[in-house]
């Protein structure tokens, strides 16, 4: 890991390109989350941690737009709105994938991740119910694209494969790979890791590191695996009874006593 | 042609067929093609910027990385220079890499991609020599210092060429047949690699007289996925690439290689026997998830087929009822079955490596392909026996190829004289001294003989076959081979020379006997919680009896009944050293290491423990631990053995 560290380092963090404001979000008498403030630099891997119920997934669905937070301002380069709608989140460049897989299980590999390119056709349905004209140029265009993706992952050999038959870890790999295909600037990854044996954390661990790095992806995600985040993580917002517990660098996390007590736990 | 070089080969079918495709990628999806002449440009640019950068005649050049059209056209460009190309195996871990790097004093490589740049890197202390990385797919790199891409590298070529245009083709010129034009590394069963010095003709030789053999022509179309570091590789997708001017294509990665295959249909077609056992295995897991219908038909049909198949593919006479019935059987099973292997278009296939099953050889050609067995060695540049059309045997591996002479040596040896025996081993004019006699013939370490009138038989590495106390000959590898014909055993090493009975050690294979637990609702964890299953235990007691049964009938070898068996509890690895790059097992190391077990085998213990350490991918080391259980076999008399099996 001592290579990779040294080239986020170099990678080099930018502006801010997402402000959370005092979001406070709740539903009917429980609060998911109350007055959470932070933001996200360009170009940087940024985790959200805390225990089960802590509020991590809500904080993902409202950054795009699948709840909305009953207070707080959300800024996304530099537009703020009350809320975001996941129309608008994936048409500004967010794109994510989920913590229980959401893919379509009949479709086959390829034509799963050509759905994430859906937003960048412009053909209309007749257009691309006889694949002529601007439909054919933009197929052959996404198509193109979608297998910069495949190579990019690593899963030339299942292209044709339907996703239903794929391993759990297989199928988190095309899941990214949709994602991916969006071409987002900011990516939100639920829990990328949950139940990958260790060969299979390293190799995604590999590839969210290579996306960020040769792609310049912003990447916020959630992840229970410690060493993972700590490793590969620029910056880390603790999260506990959707409150806001710590926030800062691995080694600052690290140190937090609150953080500490919350959430790697003391001994018994 | 006789004064050929590689390089002189390639220009010349640039200029005969410049518009024909003479390499082939699947890269992003697609197959991309380069005709000859492109490659004929492409090398010229290689070998103008290795020149640039200040590589110079005699120099060696490491390629490592799987099948890419650019690392196969790099030798040609190093050739061109009068260079040295030094293939090496790309998963070997870096350790491995400073042995040959130190020993062939690499100053320049070209690798595939960031893996194998990091695997060099890491070699780099221990090899001042190594001055110029050059690397093919720039991904993950974009921040690493001291390491060039290969399209940088084409570039300088390109400027330098402008410069000195007289450059490329006289330094062509300057190179002889008799250079040496590429250095292959021994697996190293036993001690360190040694480096095979060969010429450019000794491979052009052999390559002309396989493919005069065979009928190659430039219409042929193989896939290149074996690794570029093996001799037969380097036969079939270099040297006989440049002799016959056929088309070689480059899959698009190791897990897609079924794929290509069936998307390129290649005409000729290299295996190792392993690679045909696994499509085997995975044609029968797949058939018996089929209706009962396909499985009927399945059934019927193979068992015609292992009837009359073979005689029907070798022309010889077969009732009419039973041709029909053949043809009938191809329309409905063979030639789909052949589709789904990618084997429609071949004419002719090779297997070499390592024994094959009679079993698994009669069902490929069974049903319609023409598989043959191929014998030879890196010193000889994979081309000693061939097996002619019509007169292929399962036993043996075919007659002198063109051009070779065989003799048996006193000891059984089989000893080879011809043009494509190495030059020497580089830097060991010991070791070339103790190969090669001084009547020229070269000494292979094989026990060997002679057969049905010019057929050659090889029973066995010479220096491994031993004796039992008791004065019967033990030879290991027959009996390891006959027991690896069965698909649930993957590895075998058995024990015996100066004991008065053999045991052996079984790895069983993952995929088949997987399967077979599955189906019968038998749960398991992993290799080590299913090699320790009882039923485990008793289907592979029923192969090893199986094996003795078949022993019982060979006379000297009844003795090497296997009495005592255990199933390991780990694979044995080429990253343990267990194994070497090529799969072959180093028995001495095995022993050494696991000589507890061996112990325990013939001090009659039942169960015995061991902790063993491995080595992951990513090249950490953890420990396995298990209790191992000890089988007994039964052994059979040579007259009661039918009553008792």
């Amino acid at each position: 890991m001592s290579l990779s560290s040294s080239m986020n380092n170099e990678r080099g963090v930018g502006e801010i390109i997402l402000q959370l404001d005092s979001i406070s979000l709740a539903f009917g008498g429980i609060k998911a989350l109350s007055e959470i403030s932070f933001d996200v630099r360009e170009h940087e891997i940024r985790a959200i941690i805390g225990p089960n119920g802590a509020g991590k997934s809500s904080m993902l669905n409202v950054i795009n737009g699948v709840y909305r937070p009953q207070q707080g301002t959300i800024a996304f380069h530099g537009q703020v709105r009350r809320d975001m709608n996941t129309h608008h989140a994936a048409a500004q460049g967010i794109a994510r994938t989920f913590q229980n897989i959401a893919l379509f299980k009949g479709m086959s590999v390829l034509d799963n991740i050509m759905s994430g390119r859906n937003l960048k056709m412009r053909a209309t349905l007749v257009e691309q119910a006889i694949y002529w004209g601007r439909a054919r140029r933009e197929e052959l265009e996404n198509r193109r694209r979608v297998e910069e993706v495949i190579d990019f992952l690593e899963i030339q050999h299942i292209r044709k494969t339907p996703v239903g038959r794929l391993p759990y870890g297989l199928q988190k790999r095309v899941e990214l790979a949709r994602a991916l295909a969006a071409e987002p600037t900011l990516l939100l990854l639920d829990e990328p890791m949950a139940g990958m044996n260790v060969e299979e954390k390293q190799d995604m661990c590999r590839f969210v590191l290579d996306v960020n790095e040769q792609y310049g992806t912003t990447i916020v995600l959630i992840e229970h695996d410690m060493g993972v985040v700590m490793d590969i993580s620029d910056r880390v917002v603790v999260l506990d009874y959707g409150k806001k517990i710590g926030d800062g660098t691995p080694d600052e996390v690290r140190a937090n006593q609150t953080v500490i007590d919350a959430y790697l736990g003391v001994a018994h | 042609m006789n004064e050929a070089t590689f390089p002189r080969l390639l220009l010349e079918h640039a200029k005969l067929r410049g518009n024909r495709p003479a390499t082939r990628e699947k890269d992003l999806g697609i197959w991309q093609a380069w005709t000859w002449s492109q490659v004929a440009a492409e090398v010229r640019a290689l070998a103008c910027g290795l020149a640039a950068h200040g590589f110079r005649r005699g120099m060696h050049l490491a390629i490592i990385g799987d099948n890419r059209p650019r690392l196969y056209w790099s030798m040609a460009a190093a050739q061109a220079l009068g260079g040295i190309a030094v293939p090496m195996y790309q998963d070997a871990p870096a350790a491995e890499f400073v042995y040959v790097l130190g020993d062939a004093e690499i100053a320049y490589a070209i690798v595939e991609d960031q893996e194998q740049v990091d695997k060099v890197i890491e070699a780099m202390p221990e090899i001042p020599t190594l001055k110029h990385i050059y690397y093919d797919d720039p991904r993950g790199l974009r921040n690493y210092q001291a390491v060039t891409s290969i399209d940088r590298l084409l570039e300088d070529g390109r400027h330098y060429d402008a410069a000195h245009p007289d450059f490329f083709d006289a330094e062509v010129a300057k190179g002889h047949p008799d250079d040496v034009s590429i250095m292959l590394y021994t697996s190293g069963t036993t001690g360190k690699p040694k480096g095979v010095c060969q010429t450019h003709r000794a491979f052009i030789v052999s390559a002309q007289g396989g493919c005069s053999f065979d009928k190659l022509t430039p219409d042929d179309s193989i896939l290149s996925y074996l690794p570029m570091a093996w001799v037969g590789d380097h036969l079939f997708s270099y040297a006989q690439w440049l002799v016959a001017g056929f088309t070689i294509n480059c899959p698009e990665s190791a897990d897609t290689v079924m794929t290509d295959l069936r998307e390129i249909g290649p005409t000729y077609y290299f295996a190792p026997p392993r690679i045909f056992e696994n499509l085997l295995t995975q044609v029968m897991i797949r058939m018996e998830d089929a209706s009962a219908v396909k499985r009927w038909l399945f059934r019927h049909f193979t068992g015609v087929a292992r009837r009359v198949g073979p005689e029907i593919v070798d022309r010889k006479p077969v009732s009419i009822i039973d041709r029909l019935r053949y043809a009938l059987g191809d329309l409905l099973v063979y030639g789909p079955l052949r589709n789904v292997l990618g084997m429609s278009r071949i004419r002719v296939a090779y297997t070499a490596g390592a024994a094959i099953g009679p079993d698994l050889f009669r069902f490929y050609r069974s049903i319609g392909v023409n598989l043959k067995q191929l014998y030879g060695s890196t010193e000889t540049c994979a081309y000693v026996c061939l097996q002619p059309d019509g007169g292929v045997k399962f036993d043996t591996v075919g007659e002198a190829a063109p051009g070779v002479e065989i003799r048996i040596g006193d000891n059984g040896e089989v000893l080879v004289r011809g043009p494509m025996l190495l030059k020497e081993y580089y830097k060991r004019p010991d070791a070339t001294a103790e190969s090669i006699d001084a009547g020229g013939f070269f000494h292979t370490g094989d026990a060997g003989v002679f057969v049905d009138g010019g057929q050659l038989k090889i029973i066995d590495r010479a220096k491994d076959v031993g004796k039992l106390a008791t004065g019967a000959m033990f030879a290991p590898n027959y009996i390891e081979n006959k027991l690896k014909f069965f698909p649930h055993i993957k590895e075998a090493v058995a024990f015996g020379n100066g004991r008065d009975h053999v045991c052996a050690f079984i790895n069983i294979d993952m995929g088949s006997v997987g399967n077979w637990a599955e189906r019968r609702g038998i749960a398991y964890s992993g290799y080590t919680d299913l090699a320790a299953k009882a039923e485990v235990y008793e289907l592979i007691r029923e192969c090893v009896e199986q094996v003795n049964t078949e022993l019982a009938q060979e006379g000297e070898l009844a003795d090497s009944q296997v009495r005592r068996f255990l199933i390991l509890h780990k694979e044995l690895d080429p990253d343990d050293d267990e194994l070497t790059r090529t799969r072959k097992v180093r028995r001495g190391f095995i022993a050494e290491k696991y000589a507890v077990l061996i112990d325990a085998l013939y001090a009659g213990r039942t169960v015995q423990h061991i902790e063993t350490q491995v080595k992951f991918e990513d090249g950490r080391s953890g420990m396995v631990a298990a209790d191992l259980r000890i089988s007994e076999a039964r052994v059979f008399g040579q007259r009661d053995t039918r009553k008792a099996a």
